[in-house]
């Protein structure tokens, strides 16, 4: 850029998200401050409006659909970054939907939950679209801060408070080792700017570089949940109040297959043979860890937590592949896990009323009664994450086992195919406790706004949709990372 | 008529949508919309047969959209002379389910008649795709419902047969995924046609037929993985029980015809031996064990692996014919008696489940002690039992003689041994089907319950009979059959013994 460009608007038009987000979240913060307590149902209905325009503005004014530069390198726009944000902002505007009711039943619906969220994809967008080392590590830690916080946000729940500080205390080792990573890389190659490093790294590579690889990948891998280093993950996702083990479990997972994707698989392409070595021992750790250890679980939250885990293993296998097509096979597998874990614990929470959490696996038995379209859906999501066809998670596990194939890792084939068959059963273990079993005691009526379970419906109704025809989304993820 | 098919499939799947929204309130609605989905599903079959072009081993009624164009994968459907008459079969055994089911189904009734009418649709897409993934994706989807009608509707021991019994196809299925994704990197498409023209390698051939022989075992079922099936049997609700064995068995047979054959010809003729052996064991050892169950359902569940050994047999017997002789002649034979044994089969053993079914129904007991005479009190209902029964042991002028006695022959001419131990099956089946009859059909009346049993009523009637005429028709006059089988069948000997090396 010229010493003498002025800043236009033009010029950062395609950042519109992120100054949008910005605006917004001050603005939610001073009207809640201002609205008092009688008002506090105001903050939520604004934060959706900021979202819905947010979107309206990236839709009308921040497309772009080639790679576009700004700020000096710093900054990355290009499509795949534009439909991951569109995604972040959807799924964010739904699972605040979802969470509603869950927190006024449980008085902690308070304009902080709101703010806390809406800077999470603040640091989910900064990191989407990272190109600097420098950039990637601001989204990283803006989205991390954010969410601890939202962890330990019901301030009266001892279990919150101790896994916020287990996720805070081992957050803050792996944020350490992804700097420490980031210095010697930094050291070695001169450059922050991502592209410039994918064109300076080249064989023979300095051993510090391989150092420093290596302490990007743990980073990494903490961030994704990979065996293992996913030991907050199970306590974070218990002890968190569901709403934010909803957003925990959903938003930041996109923006992680960015932060892989720009940093190993853009950034590092040099060494892509050190770093795919080390991806496969990660995911086939995680995929016998996390399947295994699911089957032992009696807390449904916590078994979703170690699915979580398996379906991580999944998205690493894509990147194990090294291919564009095994990276366009891990965003297809995000994306799909996503939307899946967005219902799985909306169905927690709607199933669940005040003074029960239903995050037991025995506040299941017998849901089919209580609720038959909770039931429904569930078992719909559950047979999806499963891989059963005509459900969309047979796609995004047969696409990875497709490129694997045509990587020649047979192995990770055979090792994850016979995983994905150990899923299955804790799987079915849900539906044989919602559909075959009798309900045990009374249990609390479930609530939920007639909205809240149409989207919950629709929630499910997509994930049959896109199993039946996923040509469209496959086409999209492949075509966004070409 | 390239969307016959297509309505075949999605009739009754829409049907089973249609009863589950009016739910268990409007059941009475609920009832008629299904028998309706069903009886014009059936209706809709009956062109598939008299439209068929019998002079040809070509798809017919096919059809062919694009479905995932980065796959190259179509939504492709087709028939030829072996998945029509499962078809048939399929549109035809659902209708009784549904009779049957009518008002013995308390709980949950809508959801009960959506399950088994989307699980038609789903079986239909199974017999129907030309493209493997679309094969798959029916094949798999089909566990659902089934998971599903045993564990809501079934016995005591539901869950646990019921997660067996998926756990089992679900192991087998990820074996036979692989080997297509294998076969797909290879040949850049799904279309099953492709993968029949695919040149392999012996070893690609043997770890592709291993993987499909996990699968289609599993299913069909062959001893030692058909453990699974007399806890499904047993435990699972009448209609579910008929389905399971009328239709659901019959895949691993077709997919043995439509898969192993003709893809992997080099390593079915290397391993023939193999799968000769099982079935063997499954006749000869199943029956054994058939003869000493104490419950009805559980005793012709054996009965059932016993009467599935006689396909897989005949299937693969052509090889060792080809060995023995070093001619062709007979064949054919035993691939005619395989599709004869899975049709009658599937109509023999879906006539003895409802039988069974009545009883239950009645006295809430399927232990055969808890039987005897009962045909003092319900003579009508005997009368079809015992003929049931006598097609189940393969009596001249049943379904049950026809497909027996192919293969049989057929496995004459490859080996006298193994006629004679297939043969045995025609003096074990005698033995437990026709002591089961003696034991709770004939002699006094054992008990009050017995004694206070009503005969079949009028939709009982029905079914029954209807059966009953299906059985004897394809008994005495199987030419039909034959006829529309004879160019296909022509046509996958000429595939299954050519090599690909």
């Amino acid at each position: 850029m010229s010493p003498d460009a002025v800043m236009s608007w033009s010029s950062v038009a395609p950042a519109v998200g992120e100054i949008w987000l910005a605006v917004g979240i001050c603005y939610v913060l001073l009207v809640d401050v201002f609205a008092g307590e009688r008002q506090r149902a105001l903050t939520p209905t604004l934060t959706l409006v900021v979202l819905a325009a947010g979107a309206a503005l990236m839709v009308t004014c921040g497309h772009v659909t080639e790679r576009t530069l700004l700020f000096n390198g710093l900054y990355i726009a290009d499509e795949l970054g534009f439909v991951l944000k569109l995604a972040a902002l959807l799924v964010l505007a739904v699972a605040l939907l979802y969470s509603r009711a869950y927190l006024e039943s449980r008085s902690i619906l308070r304009g902080e939950y709101y703010v806390l969220a809406l800077t999470a994809l603040l640091g989910i967008f900064v990191l989407i679209s990272a190109n600097s080392l420098l950039t990637v590590y601001l989204g990283v830690e803006l989205l991390a801060l954010s969410v601890y916080a939202l962890v330990a946000f019901d301030r009266d729940s001892g279990i919150a408070a101790e896994s916020a500080m287990k996720y805070f205390v081992l957050g803050a080792i792996a944020s350490g080792a992804l700097l420490y990573g980031m210095s010697l890389i930094y050291g070695l190659t001169g450059t922050l700017d991502l592209t410039q490093i994918a064109a300076r790294l080249h064989a023979p590579l300095h051993p510090g570089v391989i150092l420093g690889l290596t302490f990007i990948v743990v980073a990494v891998a903490f961030k994704l949940g990979a065996v293992p280093f996913h030991m907050w993950l199970p306590d974070v996702y218990e002890g968190a109040p569901t709403s934010v083990t909803l957003f925990i479990a959903t938003v930041p997972k996109i923006a992680y297959f960015a932060l892989t994707l720009r940093l190993l698989a853009y950034g590092l392409a040099g060494m892509e043979a050190q770093w795919s070595q080390m991806l496969a021992a990660l995911a086939v750790l995680t995929l016998v860890v996390g399947n295994v250890v699911a089957i032992v679980q009696t807390n449904l939250k916590r078994m979703l937590a170690y699915s979580t885990i398996a379906n991580v293993g999944f998205i690493v296998l894509g990147f194990v592949a090294g291919t564009p097509d095994g990276y366009a096979a891990a965003l297809y597998y995000t994306l799909v896990y996503v939307l899946v874990a967005l219902g799985s614990f909306g169905v927690i929470m709607l199933a669940g009323a005040k003074g029960f959490e239903a995050d037991r696996l025995d506040d299941y038995r017998g849901l089919y009664r209580r609720d038959p379209l909770l039931a429904l859906v569930m078992m719909m999501l559950m047979f999806s994450t499963a891989g059963v066809p005509p459900f969309v998670g047979f796609w995004a596990k047969l696409r990875i086992f497709q490129v694997l194939w045509e990587s020649n890792h047979l192995w990770l084939v055979i090792i994850a195919a016979a995983m994905s068959v150990v899923g299955v059963f804790y799987y079915l273990r849900v539906i044989k406790l919602m559909y075959f079993d009798e309900p045990q005691g009374s249990v609390p009526a479930s609530a939920g706004a007639p909205g809240v379970r149409l989207a919950l419906g629709l929630n499910a109704v997509a994930v049959l949709a896109l199993g039946l025809l996923p040509g469209p989304l496959l086409d999209l993820c492949a075509r966004l990372i070409h | 008529m390239h969307e016959l098919l297509s309505i075949l499939i999605w009739l009754p799947i829409a049907a089973g949508v249609l009863v589950m929204l009016l739910g268990d309130r409007n059941i009475a609605a609920g009832r008629w919309v299904a028998l309706s989905g069903s009886l014009a599903t059936l209706a809709l079959a009956v062109p598939l047969w008299t439209h068929f072009n019998t002079s040809t081993a070509d798809l017919q009624f096919s059809q062919l959209l694009p479905w995932i164009p980065r796959f190259r994968a179509y939504y492709g459907l087709g028939v030829d002379g072996i998945s029509m008459p499962l078809i048939l079969l399929t549109a035809f055994m659902t209708v009784p389910v549904v009779i049957a089911g009518w008002t013995v189904i308390e709980a949950r009734p809508a959801q009960y008649f959506a399950a088994f009418l989307i699980m038609e649709g789903l079986m239909i897409g199974v017999f129907s795709a030309t493209d493997a993934l679309l094969f798959y994706v029916f094949w798999e989807a089909m566990l659902i419902p089934m998971f599903l009608i045993i564990g809501i509707w079934g016995g005591p021991r539901r869950v646990y047969a019921t997660i067996k019994f998926f756990l089992y196809t679900f192991l087998g299925s990820v074996f036979m995924l692989a080997a297509l994704i294998y076969m797909y990197v290879k040949a850049g498409q799904y279309s099953i046609a492709s993968f029949q023209a695919l040149p392999l390698s012996l070893i690609e051939q043997r770890w592709i037929f291993l993987a499909f022989f996990l699968a289609f075992a599993v299913k069909v079922p062959m001893f030692p993985v058909h453990t699974w099936l007399p806890d499904a049997h047993v435990e699972a609700p009448t209609g579910g029980s008929v389905i399971l064995a009328a239709i659901m068995l019959k895949m691993g047979g077709y997919g043995f015809l439509r898969f192993s054959l003709p893809i992997t010809p080099d390593a079915s003729r290397e391993l023939d031996l193999m799968v000769i052996a099982l079935s063997l064991i499954a006749v000869v050892y199943i029956g054994f064990v058939a003869l000493v169950q104490q419950d009805m359902k559980k005793l012709i569940a054996y009965s059932s692996i016993a009467h599935m050994g006689f396909v897989t047999l005949g299937a693969f017997v052509v090889y060792e014919i080809v060995r023995n002789t070093g001619q062709l002649t007979g064949a054919g034979m035993g691939m005619d008696g395989a599709m004869v044994q899975m049709i009658s089969h599937g109509l023999i053993s879906g006539a003895l489940f409802l039988c069974v079914g009545v009883l239950y129904d009645r006295v809430h007991s399927r232990q055969i002690a808890d039987y005897g005479g009962v045909v003092n009190t319900m003579p009508v209902f005997a009368a079809f039992m015992v003929l049931f029964a006598l097609a189940n042991t393969g009596l001249p002028g049943t379904s049950g003689f026809v497909g027996e006695f192919l293969v049989i022959i057929a496995s004459f001419r490859a080996s006298f041994w193994y006629a004679l131990l297939a043969a045995v099956t025609l003096v074990l089946g005698a033995s437990y089907t026709l002591w089961l009859v003696k034991r709770v059909v004939f002699g006094p009346v054992a008990n009050s319950k017995v004694a206070a049993l009503k005969d079949l009523n009028s939709r009982e009637f029905l079914v029954l009979g209807a059966l009953a005429v299906a059985v004897l028709l394809l008994g005495l006059w199987p030419a039909p059959l034959l006829r529309v089988l004879q160019p296909t069948i022509h046509h996958l000997v000429i595939q299954a013994i050519a090599t690909k090396l």
